[in-house]
């Protein structure tokens, strides 16, 4: 969309590379306590998914382009919206002050 | 203006990977989040920028497209806002897959508007729009068909013979779709049905995998979701989105991993072996059901030196989860040894039953994992399930031809006397017979989960003031 940041070719290719490790990596030797509100906290995460039909919404000429945009604008927003509260909700629940959090010792 | 918007979509690449990094720790979980959330603001509100980019024919259409995209934020926001806040944890993965899947579409919806907008890009950028379009699309129907079956709207699994057929078909016709795109775009038709057949592709994948495995295939098309925005990222040439989708993509792969390693099964096999052509081959159990009052199971409970408690989801879907909280702690003050054991698909998701445990304030030292607690079965006194059924069967430790052989399970038949709080003598979620239930040291409780849980109390509140 702009020349500063053109991802061409293999930068491109480096890119997803080291996303994709930095995922792996993050998720890696994560209690299994987690894995639920992990999943929706990562689908939050491609919420930003949103970003881009906003531009394409932005960048619309005819009208199926701004109703499919449209349509993309109010999945990607609600992608986000409830992917944001149902993650908070859920990691709430980890936060009643009580001195809970300790890793789960083997015994 | 450039400059500004780049900084902010570096500055949202930092805090989501950041919040994501803080939400792998129980700790550190809560502010990995709002850290993630501020980031997505920050993002949103800049690509408003765009306006100042937008040129020529675009221009004139500028106000209706601001318009369109303030009512769809705010629709969009608002609705799943609410829906969010108002759904009861129970209900918590249905609703992961429903916003997952809308954010496939939307994916989906941007390759739709690159493949017909812009169809003279480079063949590499094509490939990858199609790429994307498929992929979101089959996480939008797929996500759709979960949520749909968590819901308990499709309630059987649906296998006709000519599945197996149509499916090949539906995934031939989208991909003899897509390679005739580079010649013939831009093409309306065309794009139809390709965006057709990626959709039904996903719905007939999923439509017959049984409810038990849906939390894997949740998380699959999660990760699916993920790859499709990274891949509109690259089309779209957006650093923000490539990152954060992939980043997802890869996170979401692993994750679905250790589910799957979880249940002892591979992705192939749950996507697409049906459960239930096996499970009609498993041999009866034979043997009888044993039922016993719940004030009559509350009395043995109550001179028991060690409990363990084994929820499931039936004691979610009871809401239940405080009144067994409750039993715990007046079988500790009779002086019993009280431990939650947790298995790792218990609920419908793994760590489900932990959230909602912790919602009801169990102390996180009384619960325990399926490799802690399983060699403590044999020298507990009391063993009680409640709304638990296929991770404590004992088949898959011994019936090879079960469907669930070879699934680690919590060894609940091995404790002195083991009781089942059940709503009725249906079958479980994967739709199996329970050897443990006719086993001669389990008895059977029936009834609603909350009603049994507190008869129990109250029998052991009597008992205890008799003393």
């Amino acid at each position: 969309m702009n020349e500063g940041t053109a991802l061409t070719g293999f930068l491109a290719v480096y890119l997803f590379l080291l996303a994709a490790f930095t995922g792996y990596e993050v998720i890696a030797r994560v209690p299994a306590i987690l894995h639920t509100p992990l999943m929706s906290g990562s689908n939050f995460i491609h919420g930003i998914v949103v970003v881009g039909a906003l531009y394409a919404l932005l960048h619309a000429t005819t009208v199926p382009e701004q109703a499919i945009g449209f349509l993309g604008v109010l999945f990607g927003a609600a992608n986000a919206a409830g992917g944001y509260v149902v993650t908070v909700r859920m990691l709430r629940m980890f936060h009643s002050g009580k001195p809970a959090k300790l890793p789960r010792n083997p015994s | 203006m450039d400059l500004l918007l780049q900084s902010c979509d570096l500055v949202t690449a930092f805090l989501l990977i950041y919040g994501l990094r803080r939400m792998s720790s129980p700790a550190t979980a809560s502010s990995g989040i709002v850290l993630a959330g501020i980031g997505m603001l920050v993002v949103t509100l800049a690509s408003f920028l765009y306006v100042f980019g937008v040129s020529g024919d675009a221009r004139a259409h500028l106000p209706v497209n601001l318009l369109l995209a303030g009512i769809a934020l705010l629709l969009g926001t608002g609705w799943a806002w609410w829906g969010g806040e108002r759904v009861p944890l129970t209900a918590m993965p249905q609703m992961v897959a429903l916003y997952n899947g809308l954010g496939g579409a939307a994916a989906g919806a941007i390759a739709a508007i690159e493949l017909l907008v812009h169809p003279d890009v480079s063949n590499v950028r094509l490939v990858i729009a199609i790429a994307g379009g498929f992929i979101g699309s089959f996480s939008f129907s797929g996500s759709l068909i979960a949520w749909a079956k968590l819901e308990g709207k499709l309630p059987k699994p649906w296998r006709p013979r000519f599945l197996q057929i149509g499916n090949g078909l539906v995934l031939l016709v989208a991909v003899a779709s897509a390679t005739a795109m580079p010649a013939l775009l831009p093409n309306a038709t065309l794009l139809a049905l390709f965006f057709v057949c990626s959709l039904a592709f996903g719905a007939l994948i999923a439509l017959p995998i049984g409810g038990a495995d849906m939390p894997v295939v949740i998380s699959l098309c999660n990760a699916c979701t993920g790859i499709a925005v990274g891949f509109e990222g690259f089309v779209l040439n957006h650093p923000a989105l490539m990152i954060a989708g992939t980043v997802v993509g890869a996170a979401g792969s692993l994750l679905t991993l250790l589910m799957a390693r979880a249940m002892n099964r591979s992705i192939g096999n749950i996507l697409f072996s049906s459960f239930g052509e096996t499970a009609q081959a498993a041999a009866p159990t034979g043997g009888q059901l044993k039922p016993i009052s719940a004030e009559d199971a509350a009395t043995t409970m109550c001179y028991a030196r060690k409990v363990i408690l084994v929820p499931g989801y039936g004691l979610a879907a009871a809401h239940a989860q405080q009144k067994l909280y409750e039993l715990a702690k007046r079988l500790q003050e009779e002086g019993a040894e009280v431990k939650f054991a947790i298995h790792p698909v218990a609920g419908r998701m793994p760590g489900h039953m932990d959230v909602l445990l912790a919602e009801a304030g169990v102390p996180y030292e009384m619960i325990f994992g399926l490799d802690e607690i399983n060699e403590e079965f044999p020298t507990t006194d009391v063993a009680l399930v409640v709304g638990a059924n296929d991770i404590v069967n004992p088949a898959a430790r011994t019936d090879k031809g079960s469907p669930i052989y070879g699934m680690p399970i919590l060894d609940v038949d091995k404790a002195q006397q083991v009781y089942v709080i059940k709503r009725g003598q249906g079958k479980g979620y994967a739709g199996i017979e329970n050897a443990l239930f006719t086993a001669d040291n389990c008895r059977m409780v029936y009834g609603d989960a909350q009603e049994v849980l507190l008869h129990m109390v109250q029998a052991i509140k009597e008992l205890a003031s008799q003393r």
